[in-house]
Order: structure tokens, then sequence, then C-alpha cells
């Protein structure tokens, strides 16, 4: 009670952990996790301004400054790799940023919950197919000799062979960005009506009382309430939009579709991994940084823009 | 003012038509490969090729699962993710509720620092090369560790957790603990994790689907084929899709004693998909309103 230690002094931050001392020994193990999983592998980008030999290892290997980087840069691959990976995630987030937003708004209006409730569990189900299995569905139902898209094809043009559909640049766009909405639209709903449940009834009632219709009070009432999540969702994706994944991507690569399907990640791992032994370590790493700087900063471009414009943000 | 409401009636009746129509219409599109899948995996072969099925699976035949069912690389695969899964998840969350319980304590020094070590690392990582030298110098490539600890902890997650204790379980009952003479240990045993079991339910079903699909890490650091899960053996075969090495090898074996068609390899994946994906599904339905908790309190800002 007299003891009026202020709370920065040397004294009370003592106290402080030695109340809470089984706290900071739980914590221990996460931390340990997170420095050398996460913070250690940071250290490591060193190698993208040397030119890392196994041999040498990283702090023996030589410094050579922005030389990986200007190399990327100035290399004929870089605008391609560029420009397909901003069309993919373009392409993507403009697709498959509504679709959610407008089944959430639609399902909502559903009065039947038996109806309801059956909907939801099969749209959301795909979501948790794997990827693999994923780039596995369509390549079989899509193959134009024996996929489901082969015999259609056949039965309604009457001709003997479907044209293939994986062999060319121009799909490879569109089955990425259509199969990520097929799979994932009933998910990404999800936290949009969880936001509609909460609107008031009472905002409802009033709405009705002064004859809108139901079309009318989507707009006006429904509408409004998740604003602030699309928003945030908007912000989380745009931010994202450099953003490609590695692994679909590389699994519906082939040579054939190479001129639209290599994105930043790809060809990150093709020059520092895929050729095993003789691959450029410090130059992919370079790659991947000059990657994941831009991530960094779009997201942090968002979210001032987002705080300004509508008070909402992610932190 | 009762025909007033007849009229808004009518009115609303087109939009009520609309959106039924509409979200019949996506959920038949969503359901319709799926239904494809289970009825070609079914199927003969010929039928399936031929375009003989649409809906319901035509002349069944089973070749497809038996051959799948004795595939020994198939059984492996599945074995390792079960283990990855298990064992996996166990790690997941312990890590988290070893990190998301003391964070959601309000008063704990240095929570801020500490969050933001954790936050940080999902704004910026340091990308495929550097963590696969880590994994090579730590010594884990091409060991069952690989699988298991550097996704130790989502951190997602582990705020959504951090949510969850901070909202549910009430201050004044630390208060209560403390006052009896409990501490945070005891705390964490008797009190949080009884009191947290929904969210404990939707970690383990996250970190859970996230093992048995994972693939990434198993196609960056393993090299031997008894270590592989499912999915690196899945890709072989659906991606991949020639008809080579051991799988061809297997398919021969198969012929001396069995006749099959020789389209088996096209209702053999829709098989493959299905072998991979049942238990997923399987287990779904019941616990989907967990999954759509666990996105609901992820939503809510800690």
């Amino acid at each position: 009670m007299n003891k009026k230690k202020t709370f920065g002094s040397l004294a009370a931050i003592r106290r402080d952990v030695r109340r809470d001392w089984q706290l900071y020994l739980l914590l221990l193990v996460p931390i340990i996790y997170i420095i050398i999983y996460k913070y250690l592998p940071m250290g490591g980008l060193v190698i993208a301004f040397k030119n890392y030999k196994v041999r040498q290892g990283i702090w023996g290997s030589k410094w050579v400054g922005f030389d990986q980087f200007t190399k990327f840069f100035e290399s004929y691959q870089f605008k391609r790799v560029l420009v397909n990976t901003i069309v993919l995630s373009l392409y993507t987030l403009i697709v498959s940023f509504p679709f959610p937003v407008l089944f959430a708004l639609m399902i909502n209006s559903v009065r039947n919950e038996r109806f309801k409730k059956v909907t939801q569990t099969i749209v959301n189900m795909p979501h948790f197919i794997s990827v693999v299995v994923m780039v596995g569905i369509m390549f079989s139902i899509f193959n134009s000799a024996t996929g489901l898209y082969g015999s259609v094809y056949r039965s309604l043009t009457g001709s003997n062979m479907a044209p293939d559909l994986f062999g060319s640049a121009a799909s490879f766009r569109h089955f990425y960005v259509w199969s990520a909405v097929w799979q994932h639209f009933g998910w990404d709903s999800i936290i949009y009506t969880a936001a509609l449940s909460s609107v008031d009834p009472s905002y409802h009632e009033a709405a009705q009382i002064d004859g809108a219709t139901r079309f009318q009070r989507v707009i006006h009432v429904d509408l409004p309430t998740i604003v602030p999540t699309i928003i945030t969702m908007l912000i989380l994706r745009m931010g994202s939009v450099m953003t490609i994944g590695f692994e679909k991507v590389y699994l519906m690569q082939n040579s054939m579709n190479l001129s639209a399907s290599e994105v930043i990640s790809t060809y990150a791992y093709s020059v520092g991994l895929s050729a095993k032994g003789v691959g450029n370590f410090s130059y992919a790493t370079a790659i991947g940084l000059f990657n994941n700087v831009i991530n960094f900063t779009l997201v942090m471009i968002m979210n001032t823009i987002s705080k300004k414009v509508s008070e909402t943000s992610l932190w | 003012m009762k025909k007033n409401a007849k009229i808004k009636h009518n009115e609303d009746r087109l939009y009520y038509a609309f959106c039924y129509t509409v979200v019949t219409f996506l959920t038949l599109i969503v359901l319709y490969p799926i239904i494809y899948i289970i009825s070609a995996s079914f199927s003969n072969p010929d039928v399936v090729v031929h375009g003989g099925v649409w809906l319901w699976p035509k002349d069944i035949d089973l070749t497809a699962y038996k051959f799948v069912l004795e595939q020994p690389r198939i059984a492996l695969g599945y074995k390792n993710t079960i283990f990855y899964t298990l064992v996996g998840t166990v790690i997941n969350l312990v890590v988290t509720i070893a990190c998301a319980y003391p964070l959601a304590r309000k008063n704990l020094r240095g929570r801020g620092a500490i969050m933001f070590l954790f936050t940080f690392t999902m704004l910026f990582s340091a990308g495929m090369i550097p963590n696969y030298i880590l994994i090579r110098e730590l010594g884990m490539i091409d060991t069952r560790w690989a699988m298991l600890l550097p996704g130790a902890l989502s951190v997602y997650n582990m705020i959504v957790c951090r949510t969850f204790i901070q909202t549910n379980i009430p201050a004044e009952m630390l208060e209560a603990a403390q006052i009896d003479g409990c501490n945070d240990f005891q705390y964490l045993f008797k009190m949080v994790l009884p009191l947290s079991k929904p969210i404990l339910a939707v970690l383990t079903l996250w970190y859970g689907v996230s093992h048995w699909n994972a693939y990434f890490n198993a196609f960056m650091y393993l090299n031997s084929e008894e270590l592989y899960p499912l999915q690196i053996f899945l890709k072989e075969i659906l991606v991949q899709s020639k008809r080579i090495g051991p799988l061809e090898d297997e398919m021969l074996t198969f012929s001396e004693r069995e006749h099959f068609s020789e389209y088996l390899y096209v209702t053999l994946k829709y098989c493959v998909i299905m072998v991979s994906t049942v238990p997923l599904f399987c287990v779904y339905p019941f616990v989907q309103k967990h999954f759509q908790k666990g996105v609901m309190i992820g939503s809510v800002k800690g």
C-alpha cells in the first residue's frame, strides 16, 4: 500500500517478472521457435547481397552488394515474371472478391433454415480439398481425351477430338482463378454471413414499416453492416497482391503454359533449387526478397489508407 | 395495412425467387464435380472415358479401388500422413497454447513487444531459399522433423486463440483463483483449458486439416520415399499423370492377376482423389460449425 513504485521503475519490472515467471516460462517455447524458424532465416537473407557458395558458408562468401538484384532486373525474365504475377493476382482479386460478398447477402435472405444449412455445408466443402487434389481434379475432369470435358465436347460438336485445354498459356489463368473461386467462395463468405447475423433486427422491422422491400433492405440495412468487413478483407487482399502462392502455380505449370505461369515465386524456385546442386541460392534469395519487400510495403500502404478513409485497420 | 403488406410480399417474391435460384445454382455447380468424381471412381473405366457417366455410377467396377488399396506406396503415404497429422497437431496445440495463454494476460510486461515479434512474421518472411538453408543447417533435411517443426505455430491461429481466452474468460475469475492460492500453471490447466474447449476444437481441426493436406515441406525437404506423406504420392499419380515409374510397374504386376481396361488409370485417379479426401469429408459435416465459429472469433479484433 505504501510502496508507490512507478510502473516503469526497475523494481516494478522485477516485481512483475517475478510474479509472472510461469507465464514467461511458457512463452519461452514459442519465442525460441519463432526466433529459430522465422528470424534466423531473415538473417540468412544476407546471402542476397553475397555470392553464396555452400563451401564458404553464409559468412565466408563474398559480398557483391546489389549485383543479384540488378542481375534480376536486367534479365529478360524480369518483366515476364513480374507481369505474370501482377496479372494473375489482380485477376484473382477481381473475380474472387465479389463472389463471397454477393453469396453471403443472398444466403442471408434465404428464410428456409434447412435449405440454408444444406447449401452452406455443400459450398464450404471444397475448401478442405488439398492443392494437389484440386489440381488433380481439374486435370482429370478437363482432360480432352478421357475427361468429362472431352466427352461433352465430342457429343456436342460431333468431332472426335476435343482441343487440349492445359497446353496453352491463355487458359492457364482462367483455370487458376476460376478453380480458386469454385473452391473458396463458400468458405470466404462465412465471415460476411457472420457479420450479417449481427444486424439488429429492429432496423429491418423499422424499414419494413416504412414500406421497404426485401431488396431495399439488403441495400440499405444488410450491406452497410458488412462494409467494414468488406474493407478489411479488401485491404488484406490488396496487400497480398504480389503474393501468388507457389504450390498451385507450380503444380499447374508445364512447358507449354510457362509464358503465363512463370511467376516470381516459381522463378525463384527454378533458379534456386530445382537445378539441384547447381542452383544459384543468392540469386533466388534476392528475387524472393524483392517480392517480400513489395508485399510488406503494400500491406503497410493499404493499412494506412484504410485507417485514414474508414477508421478500419488491421492493427 | 394488411393490403399494403400483401403488395410488399408480392414485390419481395421476385427477389426471394432470385436468391433461391442463384444459391441453388451455385450449390449445384459446387456439388456436381464432387458427385461426378464419386460416380466415376466406381464405374467401368471404358464407360467413363467414352462419356457414359454423367451423374450416377454406371457398370459398377471396383478394380480401381482394389488396385489402389493394394498399393504399398499409398498405404505408406497414408501411414505417414496420419503420423504427421497426429504428432504435428499435438505439437501445434502445445506451442499455440503456450503462446496464447500468457499473451492473453493484459498486464503482462513486454506483452506488446512479444506480440510484435510474432505478428511481424505474418507480414514479412525470409522466403524459400533462406528457409531451405536453415533446415539444411539444422540437419533436418530428409527427417520427419522437417514435417513437424517448421510449422509448429501458426501466428494467425495463435491470435484467434488469444482473442478467445481474452473475451471468454473473465479477469475476475483469475483474481478469485489467485486469492485461493492458484498459480499460473494450475490456472491454465484447471480453468483456462477446460473453458477453452470450443477454441481447442477449432485449432485441432485447422491444424489437422493443414497437416493432412500439407505438400510444400515434404516437397522441399524430403528425399526418401519412406518418409513421404500421401500428398506427394498423390502428386505423382494426379499431376505428373504419366504412367511411368513405380505406378506403371505396379500396374503390370496387377495385370498378371487381374483383367482390366486400358483406361484403368483414368478411374484410378478419381479413386485416389476419393481415398485421400474421404476422411476429411466424413468428418467435415460434424465439425463444420466449429470451423465457422473459428472464423468468427478470428474476425473479432483482440
